[in-house]
């Protein structure tokens, strides 16, 4: 009997010798669970013309190019559109890590914008648990168009736009993230009483990676019914899409895409895009209509405030 | 012969049961690339770590997320490009070290050890071999490391547009302070 315990501990006491993954899983016990916080839902603030869940990051600069050729169809002679541009210039800045301001300028209406954006939720997995991101976004545009005679004595306030969204994205996992985007425009002046001026939109909207450098974009705006009766200029006003890659260099994101809508600002490519995919020619028969455009963003980010290392 | 056995088991115990082991989970581990455009530095504050001092093991552990950089991009990058921590979240290292002096946790001093083990960053495991000390001090411990790790060898791609970026070798520094556990 004594033997055998004797033989027990002495086989009990050899164990521990070849004990480094013991020491690992000791290492493990010891780790207290931290909060894994989703980084890169979208590799940029857009995910095409919208805005994406992402904010910048504290004393980081985004510097935006976006461009919006004419349309495809317009043909060879146009060189497919791009004889046609429209630019829009846009500098944004992150204020502190969850706030982003910026401010922008295009050619198409003239129109000036400042955005504010603020992102409540943050995904994270983890000791704290929120299966999505949250960010609102606000912001105001003014035309700077000349008036026609007719409008020569409209007040200034006629020409101002606001859009508010609520912007909710989930990264499913490292490739596929999806976002919805209840939005509301405000237009100050609209053009009958038929017109109404908050237009209720709702948008969806996503990315899968290809490679950690391409992703495929994707976004959809619908118009919820009986708000937008007027005609821009003399087309029907149709719910905005796009279809692009962002293509990722050190401190360069390409987003090169396909659009109907021609602006950059939200109230222009939610409220008034007007190309259609497919409509019916003069034979009354449904074709491709190529009444989209090509465009790019270039966005070029530049760190303004270096964090302590 | 009770007596005996009683002396035995003792001994065969405390063999392993007063093993000394220290531990910390703020250990700090930085890196450091050297390139023609520019150089990069990241610190993690974060490390956990178990030093057996009776059986000369120890393990390291850390999540690449924790690795803070001085731009928020190059920390994006490094996440979703390089090392793909949603996939790869934790680098481990698990390995022992040979010391001519046996350390005392209640003598201060300062030891050169030789340390070899195992190294696993992005879902590779490569054998590492380096140089140290441990340094004994008010009853804690104190390691000191400085090694040098090929990119090529972890299957961490590099595009050929950021190569004047990233250094294809990159230095790792360890400095952890230990208590007993």
């Amino acid at each position: 009997m004594l033997r055998l315990l004797f033989l027990i501990l002495l086989t009990l006491s050899f164990f521990p010798s070849f004990a480094q993954d013991d020491l690992m899983d000791l290492l493990e016990s010891q780790e207290e669970e931290r909060t894994d916080f989703t980084t890169a839902t979208f590799k940029t603030t857009r995910i095409i013309n919208s805005h994406s869940v992402e904010t910048l990051p504290h004393g980081e600069m985004n510097f935006i190019i976006g461009h919006r050729f004419g349309r495809v169809n317009s043909g060879i002679g146009d060189m497919f559109g791009l004889d046609n541009a429209t630019i829009r210039l846009g500098f944004e800045y992150g204020v502190i890590d969850d706030l982003t301001i910026g401010i922008g300028r295009s050619s198409n209406q003239k129109i000036y914008d400042g955005f504010l954006k603020y992102k409540l939720l943050k995904q994270s997995s983890g000791k704290k648990n929120m299966p999505v991101s949250l960010t609102l976004f606000s912001n105001i545009a003014i035309t700077t168009i000349k008036f026609t005679p007719q409008q020569q004595d409209y007040p200034t306030s006629t020409r101002l736009y606001y859009s508010y969204q609520i912007l909710l994205a989930r990264k499913f996992n490292k490739n596929l993230s999806i976002q919805l985007s209840p939005t509301l425009v405000h237009r100050n002046l609209v053009e009958t009483r038929e017109d109404v001026n908050d237009v209720f939109l709702l948008g969806a909207g996503g990315r899968y990676k290809i490679t950690n450098s391409l992703s495929v974009n994707g976004e959809y705006f619908f118009i919820f019914p009986n708000q937008i009766e007027s005609p821009v200029a003399g087309e029907e006003v149709k719910n905005m899409w796009a279809l692009g890659i962002d293509l990722e260099t050190g401190g360069h994101i390409f987003q090169l895409q396909f659009t109907n809508s021609r602006g950059m600002v939200e109230k222009t490519f939610l409220t008034e895009s007007t190309g259609r995919l497919f409509g019916k020619n003069q034979e009354g028969n449904t074709t491709l209509m190529g009444e989209f455009h090509f465009g790019f963003n270039i966005n070029r980010i530049f760190t303004i405030v270096k964090r302590k290392s | 012969m009770k007596k005996l056995f009683c002396l035995f088991a003792i001994v065969l115990f405390s063999l392993n049961v007063f093993s000394q082991k220290v531990f910390t989970r703020n250990g700090h581990i930085s890196f450091f690339s050297e390139a023609p455009l520019e150089n990069i530095e990241a610190n993690n504050y974060q490390v956990t770590s178990i030093i057996d001092l009776e059986k000369k093991e120890l393990v390291f552990s850390l999540l690449m997320k924790g690795f803070e950089f001085e731009k928020a991009l190059m920390q994006e990058h490094f996440n979703e490009k390089y090392v793909e921590s949603d996939q790869y979240p934790k680098s481990t290292f698990t390995g022992s070290y040979t010391c001519n002096d046996k350390i005392d946790l209640k003598k201060d001093g300062l030891y050169q050890v030789n340390v070899t083990g195992s190294l696993e960053i992005h879902g590779v495991t490569k054998e590492v071999e380096t140089t140290g000390t441990l340094e004994v001090k008010n009853g804690e411990v104190i390691s000191n490391a400085v090694f040098v790790v090929a990119v090529a060898d972890y299957n961490i791609k590099i595009p050929s547009v950021v190569k004047d970026n990233i250094a294809k070798e990159i230095e790792i520094t360890v400095n952890a302070t230990y208590k007993a556990m």
